[in-house]
């Protein structure tokens, strides 16, 4: 009989207490609150790692497809990085008219190398060129048919790096170039550096795509996980239902698992890539050796590794979102 | 607490679960809620707790039309209704103690408290011992009271059960009926499904009987010759 007075303390208090058991202060509510999300947060953990293997086979799905276009990325950001100075090696070969004497096209050569934006510059007079051609050409006898040296004056100009900023102001130099009254023909030898842009461009874009569609499949993947998920607990979400649990709540710990699931997915996505540069690593030190190139393939910097742990868990949270919006309404108890 | 005013029900197929049902129940009273399976029992209990709508008619619960609560407050409005299954409806993967605090978790409470009010209801059902054991090694009657732990756990003002005794021996549905015989001494309001006459007759208390999903009798019943 001493259950008496708790009996009565149940009813009566119930009476005024169910509906506004919870209502507290703003600040209490926002703890318990975030307890809650805290506790599902492990908890989902949990549910996770008591079956390793099944949470091992969707992360490493979801890491493959994640790993694929941020390693493309990295090499991407290699190639980029090695072709950096490439820019700066183009150079302007100004052939000069044949009027112009070579004291004045030196002179024209020493104002040029005065110039802010032009890192050196280099001067080849008709003979030097005359020379150059008969050691290099093989057509030594035949030039010798010719009563003049045919070959302009030229002078060499290379941009400086630090004004030129990539093609456009190359080009403005250029045309500057073009207009000197001395200047015959003004060539820009970059020609092969815009193609590889071009190329790089082309296949940055592939790398885009690519990650675009892996992207989706990890939201499918997730997606699909997730879906087995409720199907799996459909009679906990018929009883919290039941009882009075909100769609939010019902909904929490499964986007908590998407959530971990694109964690875990990026993480081994992380080390693919990391483990895939770290083989590569020496083969392209050897072969940058081999041309001479102090290049050292550089591995997942800070901004590849947070966007790629931030995408992962933002795909995981999409494909649950979606799962979950799709099948939790067909849930209902009966 | 409960009143139904000229409520019907048709299921998608033309059957009339429930055809102008009118009674009030009210706040603090204890009532049975009897008759043969289809006759409608089950429905108006789906009706209040809002698992199903009424074709025609009004229920009300503690003054609120139920006809006016979109899908969103449907969570809010069940949370003041305690519901016991014949099946009991419990989580098989998580112990007695979780089971129970599912209602307390659902809506908010503290950590602290959950721990209080789940032994004190624990303690009502007599099953303050098995916290943490899993219901699948309990008896059908220890697992109905768990059931019943969790549907008074958050204290509503209202409960509801459906054929609670259905699976058990006499004697136990016996006990489990004195349970709700006593959350109604202090003040709560219980609706209780059974087609279990013999015992219901016993109890002395009012009877709301259904039949073809009409009402057809509402009262208490008379001493039984000896």
């Amino acid at each position: 009989m001493s259950r008496e007075p708790k009996t009565a303390d149940a009813g009566r208090a119930g009476v005024r207490d169910a509906a506004s058991a919870p209502r507290r202060g703003l600040g209490s509510r926002l703890a318990v609150y975030g307890l809650r999300h805290l506790q599902v947060f492990f908890y989902t953990l949990g549910q996770l790692w008591r079956t390793p293997f099944a949470t091992l086979m969707t992360a490493a799905v979801i890491g493959i497809a994640l790993a694929l276009p941020a390693g493309l990325q990295v090499l991407l950001n290699n190639a980029q990085r090695l072709s950096q100075g490439w820019d700066g090696a183009t150079q302007i070969s100004l052939f000069l008219k044949n009027g112009v004497s070579e004291e004045r096209a030196r002179d024209t050569a020493g104002r040029l190398r005065a110039r802010s934006d032009i890192a050196s510059v280099e001067f080849i007079s008709k003979e030097e060129a005359l020379e150059e051609f008969r050691r290099l050409s093989g057509f030594g006898d035949a030039l010798k048919a010719l009563d003049a040296n045919p070959l302009p004056s030229v002078i060499v100009v290379h941009p400086a790096l630090g004004t030129t900023a990539g093609v456009d102001a190359t080009r403005a130099l250029l045309k500057r170039l073009r207009a000197l009254p001395e200047v015959d023909i003004a060539q820009l030898d970059m020609q092969w550096v815009k193609r590889l842009y071009a190329i790089m461009d082309i296949v940055r874009r592939g790398v885009n795509v690519l990650g675009l569609l892996l992207g989706l499949a990890v939201i499918l993947v997730v997606g699909n996980t997730i879906r087995l998920a409720i199907q799996n607990r459909r009679d906990e979400i018929v009883i919290i239902k039941l009882i009075g649990g909100t769609d939010a709540f019902i909904r929490r710990p499964f986007l908590y698992t998407g959530f971990w699931y694109g964690l875990f997915g990026s993480l081994i996505a992380y080390f693919l890539v990391s483990g895939s540069l770290l083989v590569l690593s020496d083969p392209v030190r050897r072969l940058a050796g081999l041309y001479g190139s102090h290049f050292r393939l550089s591995s997942l910097d800070g901004d590849v590794t947070l966007a790629l742990l931030g995408g992962g868990i933002l795909l995981g949270l999409l494909g649950s979102w979606v799962a979950v919006g799709r099948h939790l309404r067909a849930i209902e108890p009966t | 607490m409960i009143r139904f005013s000229n409520v019907s029900k048709r299921y998608p197929g033309g059957h009339e679960a429930l055809s102008d049902v009118s009674f009030h129940l009210g706040p603090g009273e204890l009532a049975f809620l009897t008759g043969h399976s289809g006759a409608g029992k089950s429905t108006l209990l789906k009706l209040i707790a809002l698992l199903e709508r009424p074709t025609r008619g009004q229920v009300l619960i503690n003054g609120q039309n139920l006809g006016k609560v979109g899908r969103r407050r449907i969570p809010y409005v069940r949370r003041n209704v305690g519901i016991i299954f014949q099946d009991h409806r419990l989580l098989f993967d998580r112990t007695v103690f979780d089971n129970v605090a599912l209602p307390l978790i659902i809506a908010g409470y503290r950590h602290q408290e959950i721990g209080r009010r789940v032994r004190a209801a624990l303690d009502k059902v007599g099953l303050l011992g098995k916290e943490k054991v899993f219901p699948i090694t309990l008896s059908g009657g220890e697992q109905q009271r768990v059931g019943i732990a969790r549907a008074v756990v958050n204290k509503p003002p209202l409960l509801l059960a459906d054929e609670p005794t259905g699976n058990l021996d006499p004697e136990l549905s016996g006990e489990i009926m004195g349970l709700f015989e006593q959350f109604n001494q202090v003040g709560v309001t219980v609706l209780i499904a059974s087609h279990d006459l013999a015992l219901i007759q016993r109890l002395r208390h009012r009877i709301v009987a259904l039949k073809n999903g009409r009402l057809v009798a509402d009262g208490i019943p008379q001493a039984q010759p000896a």
